[in-house]
């Protein structure tokens, strides 16, 4: 038994970083015990079997962003417009994902260059509560699409979430129309959106701002789609087919049009940007 | 014979009495005109009061009532010369999503919307409302044809939201309603959308992104159903009457927060008591708000459904808690 196997079964069987001095992570699908720093230097995959574990924005932004890139502001909104409480308060669960977040809500958009293309880059953080959708996440989306159309440039969407923020009750819902006007002006404008599909994306966001990009990208493995599959499940009573929502089977099914592992996100996207180019008026 | 709500219990005993007392009489030969008069009031202002203050859950059970007028009640009272017109040309034809040329009081629409069914049959036929891909694909052509022949376009809602299943997610459900919602929001004729009855999530928004959003007085209109969202954040749906109270589901609730814009009355014991008052006032309501939007021009329609979706609850930005 090597020292390193030693070391390994000794730590007690926890979820990544919770390792002393975060030495180590495992890899939530082939429970593999990591260098953190291998794993971070592979982008947070795994190395042994490709699993592409959640990043947070910064994370993402860095990953795929140039040198020097310029935050955008997170625009002030209305905050627990229903004066919301389940078993706790809104405004407490709001406190506690800030409490563990950089950014105050769940989308944290960014203008700068890939790879020297210009871009506006929004990127939806699945751990501040889910990536859930509320009035922050589509005010951030509009502000970012306004950036993008002002700097006559691309916007590139990275999707996370598990749909409707519930807390904002209908306002949750009304940013499904909020962020289509956007794409719409975007588009007369002539000017790409491009949506990045990371794990998970389903619900409301999917049924809006991450299907209507002019080119879809997933990231291998990803869960995508509308309904979830427990919900599926009680509804049909049937077992559900192998990779059924993956990012693999929606481009079997064609509602992607490639998926790209996280390594080659970065060149593919300037690739992308490149040929995506505002026409020239006639 | 109606079927009474657990809350109109009351409204059932006193209804109960007084069928009694009228078969009792009947041969006896007393004359109870006074006595049965009196009950008949005491229902009648039991029902009223009842109704003047549901709560968010009893407006839930009314907006579901098997009875409720739906699209298809409508399109007989509220609407003549109705020309269905099927199929997405891509896929199929889904029931649960109707549509096709209508007149409203002599104005040509195009009419579109959500049907539920109303017995086993007819709810197997229209899949309880929900659509699949194919029915929102059918109405984006609908919606496209309405714009190159300057028809306005209705839509009555009433869905507990699009239809989760395999074959709905492999032909690409999310895309269908995403692409549903901007074809409502390019239009380049006038919109009216009114919930009549249920307003489930991103699959009622895509027949919903209109500028002019109307609602029944007791239909709701939600991100989730409330037994959806007590059993997630209560972790049971036995909650649901409080998931929907903190949702503000509610026609009045959704107006104040101007998500919609008007709240179109029902009579007394809801739209299934009396369709064709209900039927009245629905195309009264949106007959008024077609006429106020006839003199717009394409830009100006689009550029108020834009403002109308931007503004919502941007209304007084407060200061974020860190
Ligand atoms: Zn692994």
């Amino acid at each position: 038994m090597s020292w390193l196997t030693r070391v390994r079964n000794s730590l007690p069987f926890a979820p990544r970083r919770e390792t002393p001095d975060n030495l180590w992570v495992k890899c939530p699908s082939c429970n593999e015990m990591l260098f953190t720093k291998e794993y971070e230097d592979n982008l947070s995959v795994c190395p042994r079997c490709n699993y592409h574990g959640r990043i947070g924005a910064d994370a993402r932004l860095n990953q795929l962003m140039d040198e020097g890139y310029e935050l955008l502001p997170a625009p002030e909104v209305q905050e627990d417009p229903l004066k919301f409480r389940d078993s706790k308060r809104y405004t407490e669960r709001l406190k506690q994902a800030r409490a563990k977040n950089p950014h105050p809500d769940a989308f944290t958009a960014a203008v700068g260059t890939i790879v020297g293309q210009k871009a506006v880059v929004g990127v939806q953080d699945f751990m501040f509560m889910g990536g859930s959708m509320g009035m922050a996440v589509g005010a951030a989306f509009v502000a970012g699409a306004e950036r993008a159309l002002e700097e006559k440039c691309g916007f590139i969407v990275v999707t996370a979430a598990g749909g409707a923020r519930m807390q904002e009750g209908i306002l949750s819902l009304m940013q499904m129309p909020r962020a289509t006007v956007m794409t719409r002006r975007l588009r007369e404008a002539g000017l790409p959106y491009i949506v990045v599909l990371t794990d998970p994306t389903t619900g409301g966001v999917t049924a809006s701002y991450a299907m209507l990009g002019d080119v879809h990208i997933a990231e291998p493995g990803a869960l995508i789609g509308f309904a979830g599959q427990r919900v599926i499940q009680e509804t049909i009573r049937e077992q559900l087919p192998d990779g059924f929502q993956r990012a693999e089977y929606l481009h079997a099914h064609g509602m992607v049009d490639m998926v790209v592992p996280r390594r080659d996100l970065r060149t593919t996207l300037s690739t992308l940007l490149g040929y995506m180019q505002p026409a020239k008026a006639a | 014979m109606i079927s009474y709500l657990e809350f109109e219990k009351p409204v059932a005993e006193l209804q109960a009495r007084i069928s009694e007392l009228r078969a009792s009489a009947e041969g006896d030969g007393i004359d109870i005109t006074a006595e049965l008069q009196r009950l008949e009031r005491k229902s009648q202002d039991l029902l009223k009061s009842t109704y003047a203050s549901l709560s968010p859950w009893q407006k839930t059970q009314v907006a579901r009532h098997p009875a409720r007028p739906h699209f298809l009640d409508y399109v007989n009272s509220v609407f003549e010369d109705f020309v269905p017109l099927g199929g997405d040309r891509h896929y199929g034809e889904d029931q649960a999503i109707l549509g096709g040329f209508a007149r409203l009081g002599g104005r040509k629409v195009m009419l579109i919307g959500h049907e539920k069914g109303h017995d086993t049959q007819t709810r197997l036929k229209h899949n309880f409302g929900m659509g699949k891909p194919e029915g929102y694909r059918k109405a984006i052509r609908l919606m496209e044809m309405a714009g190159r022949f300057g028809l306005p376009v209705v839509t009555l809602v009433d869905t507990s939201g699009a239809f989760p299943g395999i074959e709905a997610e492999e032909r690409g459900q999310a895309e269908a309603i995403a692409r549903s919602t901007e074809a409502c929001l390019a239009l380049p004729v006038p919109m009216v959308a009114t919930i009549v009855g249920e307003g489930g999530s991103g699959g009622a928004v895509a027949l919903a992104s209109a500028e002019r959003v109307l609602m029944l007085e007791h239909a709701i209109y939600s991100v989730i159903s409330p037994e959806g969202s007590a059993s997630i954040l209560w972790r049971t749906a036995e909650k649901a009457p409080q998931a929907a109270e903190a949702m503000k589901v509610t026609a009045q609730d959704l107006h104040q927060l101007g998500v919609i814009d008007r709240i179109v009355p029902e009579p007394v014991g809801g739209a299934h008591r009396d369709p064709q008052v209900t039927a009245e006032a629905l195309a009264q309501a949106i007959g008024e708000e077609l006429d106020a939007l006839s003199g717009k021009t394409a830009r100006q329609l689009r550029r108020m459904r834009e403002d109308r979706f931007l503004g919502i609850g941007v209304g007084q930005p407060r200061r974020r808690l860190r």
